[in-house]
């Protein structure tokens, strides 16, 4: 079981890659569509601008990340790259999402401080089937979230997060998942939901 | 918890700062008279266990001895961390922080370069994003009667003045801390951190003043620094000094406080805390 890191050179994909290592997990780092196609599980890490998901379209990564999902691999999208699940982003308007979750992302409207920085509380959703990716994790859990853009709640949002205004914290629906905060940055409690998603992936894998 | 929290859901940080020179973490106080307080890997690692939030590591010598911060250090340090790392100290130029990055820093900080060079702020941050780029204003307060020595311009009548000095605090700019702070966020930084240098090691409380006033002029966090010596004085950094995160070396190095401990205190004082933690 191998995880696939997409690699869309904005930012640095160390963290992430560190984390999985530390899960005892094998991971590749990748732009090549291809690679992407035959991938076990794939993770989308992201940091930056909503706008340099637009090399994920032109180079073809788009294409396939979408195709994969269709074929049941599991996807996890990190801050931008959950982000990116949505229609669009108000940070970006020309650059299209995958649009897997209905809505756009907006900026924070609120007095407070904007980028959010810091760690803040996830409250689970009443609504859905039990998240797969938080399992084990307790309800008011503190995670470490850093942006300016926040996706609005909707039907496969599994946890919310309130900075001002509530937003969506993390998203779940079969084997789609995203997060807005940092896991590989959230101490065990982002251990824990990497190590779920690995979870997952490993058992899909061994079907 | 408090109706803080509940209002706004962010936390106050609790940041341990880890000064590194020649491979080990040292303590000084008002960055002179440097005395061993141990490894940084291991330190790191020590902190974030006790319930720190954040970590920071600067080599506070790489800028004065003219030469690039230790990678290996930093990779060593971040290969077990799993919360936010921010390493600084002689970052010069695009390439030394995607060198940082790829070592396992989240978030560099820059300091010297930024003020010989500010276009480096921006430079940063289109690669890496604001959220990686901390700008850290070492301040000194400017003495009424002193003020036509350090020309500080843009005096305003009610506010605290404070210039700012680089080079770990060997040279003085000129240029006014709230002023500087405008135009670091202005030019893409995602954080401040703001080290009192009037303060610095003296265990005596934070520049509280000079804190507000620049977390009050920019829309980005505010990290305050220098100065911590009891859970008191990070009360009155986050309440009066309008902080949102607090830095400390020394008082947790030496074991004076366990993280939690004085996370509980703080959570007490109605200040919201990543607790437990």
């Amino acid at each position: 079981m191998i995880i696939t890191l997409i690699d869309y050179k904005a930012g640095n994909l160390t963290s992430v890659r560190k984390a999985i290592t530390h899960l005892g997990m094998q991971s590749v780092v990748t732009d090549d569509p291809e690679l992407v196609l035959k991938a076990e599980a794939l993770v989308l890490p992201g940091v930056g601008h909503f706008c340099t998901t637009e090399r994920l379209a032109t180079s073809g990564v788009r294409a396939a990340v979408l195709h994969a999902i269709d074929r049941g691999t599991p996807f996890l999208g990190i801050c931008v790259g959950m982000q990116w699940q949505f229609a669009g982003s108000t940070e970006a308007p020309e650059t299209e999402g995958l649009a897997l979750f209905e809505g756009a992302c907006e900026r924070f409207q609120t007095t407070l401080k904007v980028p959010h920085v810091g760690w803040n509380q996830i409250r689970r959703t009443t609504t859905g089937k039990p998240s797969r990716l938080l399992r084990g994790v307790p309800d008011g859990s503190f995670v470490y979230f850093t942006h300016s853009y926040r996706a609005p709640v909707v039907s496969g949002v599994s946890a919310v997060t309130t900075y001002g205004e509530t937003f969506a914290a993390a998203v779940e629906r079969d084997n789609i998942f995203g997060v807005q905060f940092h896991p590989e940055k959230s101490g065990d409690t982002g251990l824990c939901i990497l190590k779920n998603f690995c979870d997952y992936a490993t058992e899909r894998s061994g079907l | 918890m408090s109706t803080e929290s509940l209002s706004t859901g962010i936390t106050k940080r609790i940041i341990a700062c880890l000064d590194v020179t020649k491979g080990r973490v040292v303590k000084g106080v008002q960055f002179v008279d440097l005395i061993d307080a141990g490894d940084p890997a291991e330190l790191a690692h020590l902190h974030a266990a006790s319930g720190a939030d954040e970590i920071v590591l600067l080599d506070i010598t790489a800028t004065s001895d003219a030469r690039p911060i230790l990678i290996d250090v930093v990779r060593r340090t971040a290969r077990q961390l799993f919360v936010p790392f921010t390493v600084g100290g002689g970052v010069r130029s695009l390439s030394d922080a995607a060198a940082l990055f790829d070592a396992g820093a989240d978030k560099i900080s820059i300091n010297s370069a930024a003020i010989k060079t500010p276009a480096i702020i921006t430079e940063i941050a289109e690669r890496f994003g604001s959220q990686a780029v901390i700008v850290a204003i070492d301040a000194k307060r400017v003495k009424a009667a002193h003020t036509e020595a350090a020309p500080v311009e843009s005096q305003r009548a009610d506010a605290v003045a404070a210039e700012v000095y680089l080079a770990g605090g060997r040279i003085a700019t000129g240029h006014d801390a709230v002023e500087w702070a405008r135009e670091a966020e202005s030019r893409g930084a995602g954080e401040i951190l703001l080290t009192s240098m009037d303060c610095d090691g003296t265990r005596t409380g934070f520049d509280c003043p000079l804190t507000s006033a620049v977390a009050n002029a920019v829309n980005i966090p505010v990290i305050a620094s220098g100065g911590a010596g009891s859970g008191d004085h990070f009360v009155e950094v986050f309440k009066a000094g309008c902080a949102d995160a607090a830095l400390a070396a020394s008082i947790f190095h030496f074991g004076i406080h366990d993280v939690r401990e004085l996370k509980a205190q703080l959570q007490r004082e109605g200040i919201p805390m990543r607790l437990p933690c």
